[in-house]
């Protein structure tokens, strides 16, 4: 099986700080990789070094090798924005754009990339996939702003699938949802498995053994232990990394 | 332990809600008291025209004491137009390549050029306008904007160089810093999260502010804008330094006219007669109510939900 994200020897910085150290991972095409790990410990770092989100901020660099395909994500031929479309992402936190509808959010990748498509049926669809739909189908034009702090996170999954990336970058997408929105998102991960590679960073361990084929562990910067789920959970290789799945630390 | 402080805080609170309506009534106040004063002056020739002759009269004749502020409310209203027209895009490109692109070298330098542009005093503009600009305009600018664009009336007639176009440059280069400062404050504003959304999505900067940036912004950049329409309208020295100051109207952008600031700043001293002084604060109030009305509408435009 070929590997459709490559990391190797990556380092992250921000201006004099190291957020990540030497991180070597793969994760293979229609797998879900789960991270986890203390907060603080790079995770979001690691995930938005992956779709070359890190670079935009002052200051802060990136050091090491990501291949998408076996390609260079940081080579200089390769435009960041064409990378971004291949490699979506969902945010930590909410970031609904508030000058647009819930409709224009949700299209707003499409009509960018100008793909053409038939927006009402992608808009249905990945509202559904959100579980979205019932609760927004009668004010598709009213201000995304005006939704829940979790229907804004869903809103947010429901732009990034509308776009159709091959991997999904998915960073606590379940961090503000209810428990009922929180299995449906599951569920939608399962489903979109079929076609997406995913990463996804959660905090709810529980959400890990249940949605990812991979986890890999990170602390303060360094990947401790990585490897099949079940592997990880129930007979880690570490000291480290069973305190923390076990709840002794962290 | 706790008690005490709350009652500080109500102290302070009761303080504040005194003062302040008490601050506002008095700007409220002193804008009357302007108002009337105008008013007061303005009567003998209120009493002697009409409200309506002198509002929408287009005749300028102090020695037959026949008086109407039509050509200066034109002008004033054209050269801010032509201000507002020019500085804006040229504003809001600047304040978008300092705050999203230009490195922060280029950055502080450019700021402090706008800083500086902001303190020249408006007769160093005025001359400036008169040396250099009017020469300009006459020899090379207006001959081949009227050769181009000759079809409109805009564009049309003799190239004289003092005049409402004259006026209009110098005013957009004398409003640019106010708008682009202000814009550069509202894009500073601007949640990160936001740029990072539209560029996760496959934009590129361009289509990201397209995206997110300019659609965030509008409200303050109209806001701006605003703000420099209100310096451009009562700018008194530079424009009467290159406008030709000529009481007349004319649809062509190369002729010379007048505005309200300027005639009163240039006849007042010498006006002879309770009606010529009477008609030049007629003029001031004019000014007032042009400067009110655009505000006003400003402020309308601003709440309604297109530009939310
Ligand atoms: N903009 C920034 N500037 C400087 N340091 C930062 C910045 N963002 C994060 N860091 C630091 O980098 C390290 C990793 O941060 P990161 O956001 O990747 O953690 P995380 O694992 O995602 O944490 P959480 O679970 O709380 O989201 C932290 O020590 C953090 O303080
Ligand atoms: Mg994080």
């Amino acid at each position: 099986m070929t590997a459709k994200l490559q990391v190797s020897s990556l380092n992250a910085w921000f201006s004099t700080t190291q957020a990540l150290k030497n991180i070597n991972v793969e994760v293979a095409a229609n797998r879900v990789l789960a991270i986890i790990g203390p907060s603080g410990c790079g995770k979001s770092t690691f995930v938005r070094c992956l779709n070359r989100m890190h670079e935009l901020l002052p200051g802060a660099r990136s050091e090491g090798r990501v291949l998408l395909d076996g390609e260079d994500v940081y080579s200089k031929a390769l435009d960041p924005s064409t990378l971004r479309r291949r490699v979506g992402m969902v945010f930590q936190r909410a970031n609904v754009f508030p000058t647009l509808s819930i409709r224009d959010n949700v299209l707003s990748g499409l009509k960018l990339n100008r793909v053409k498509k038939n927006y009402q049926e992608v808009l249905e669809r990945t509202l559904r996939q959100t579980a979205l739909w019932d609760e927004v189908k009668d004010r598709l034009s009213s201000d995304a702003t005006q939704l829940s702090g979790g229907q804004q996170q869903r809103l947010c999954i429901a732009r990034a699938l509308a776009v159709e990336p091959e991997v999904l970058l998915m960073d606590e997408p379940a961090s503000a949802l209810d428990p009922i929105a929180t299995a449906k998102i599951e569920e939608l991960i399962d489903e979109l498995k079929s076609r997406y590679t995913i990463v996804i960073v959660t905090h709810n361990m529980q959400q890990a053994i249940r949605i990812s084929d991979f986890t890999a562990f990170f602390c303060m910067g360094e990947l401790i232990e990585q490897g099949a789920t079940k592997q990880l959970f129930t007979k880690p290789e570490k000291q480290q990394t069973e305190d923390y799945v076990t709840g002794k630390f962290g | 332990m706790l008690l005490p402080q709350t009652d500080r805080r109500h102290i302070g609170d009761r303080v504040f809600g005194i003062v302040l309506p008490v601050l506002g009534c008095a700007l409220l106040a002193v804008a009357l008291i302007i108002f009337f004063a105008c008013a007061k002056l303005a009567l003998p020739a209120i009493e002697k025209l009409g409200v309506l002759r002198l509002l929408t009269g287009s005749d300028w004749n102090p020695v037959e004491e026949s008086f109407g502020a039509l050509p200066f409310i034109y002008g004033t209203l054209v050269t801010s137009l032509v201000g507002i027209v020019l500085a804006l895009p040229i504003s809001v490109g600047l304040a978008l390549f300092l705050t999203e692109m230009a490195p922060r070298q280029v950055r502080v330098v450019v700021a402090m050029l706008v800083q500086i542009l902001a303190g020249i005093p408006s007769v160093v503009y005025g001359l400036w306008g008169l040396m250099v600009l009017v020469p300009l305009l006459r020899s090379t600018v207006e001959p081949a904007l009227g050769r181009w664009l000759g079809f409109l009336p805009l564009f049309r007639g003799p190239p004289i160089g003092l005049g409402y176009l004259a006026a209009g440059i110098i005013l957009a280069i004398m409003i640019l810093p106010t708008i682009a400062s202000v814009t550069v404050e509202v894009l500073r504003t601007m949640p990160q999260a936001l740029r990072e959304g539209a560029l996760a999505l496959g934009a590129t900067p361009w289509e990201a502010i397209r995206l997110v940036v300019l659609p965030y912004a509008r409200r303050g950049i109209f806001g701006a804008a605003i703000l420099g329409l209100g310096r451009a309208l009562g700018e008194t020295m530079a424009v009467t330094m290159v406008i030709g100051n000529q009481p007349e109207i004319h649809a062509s952008l190369f002729s010379p006219g007048y505005t309200l600031p300027s005639v009163i700043a240039n006849e007042f001293a010498e006006a002879t007669g309770a009606v010529h002084t009477g008609a030049l604060a007629a003029l001031a109030l004019a000014l007032f109510l042009v400067s009110l009305t655009l505000s006003g509408a400003a402020r309308v435009l601003i709440r309604s939900r297109r530009l939310r």
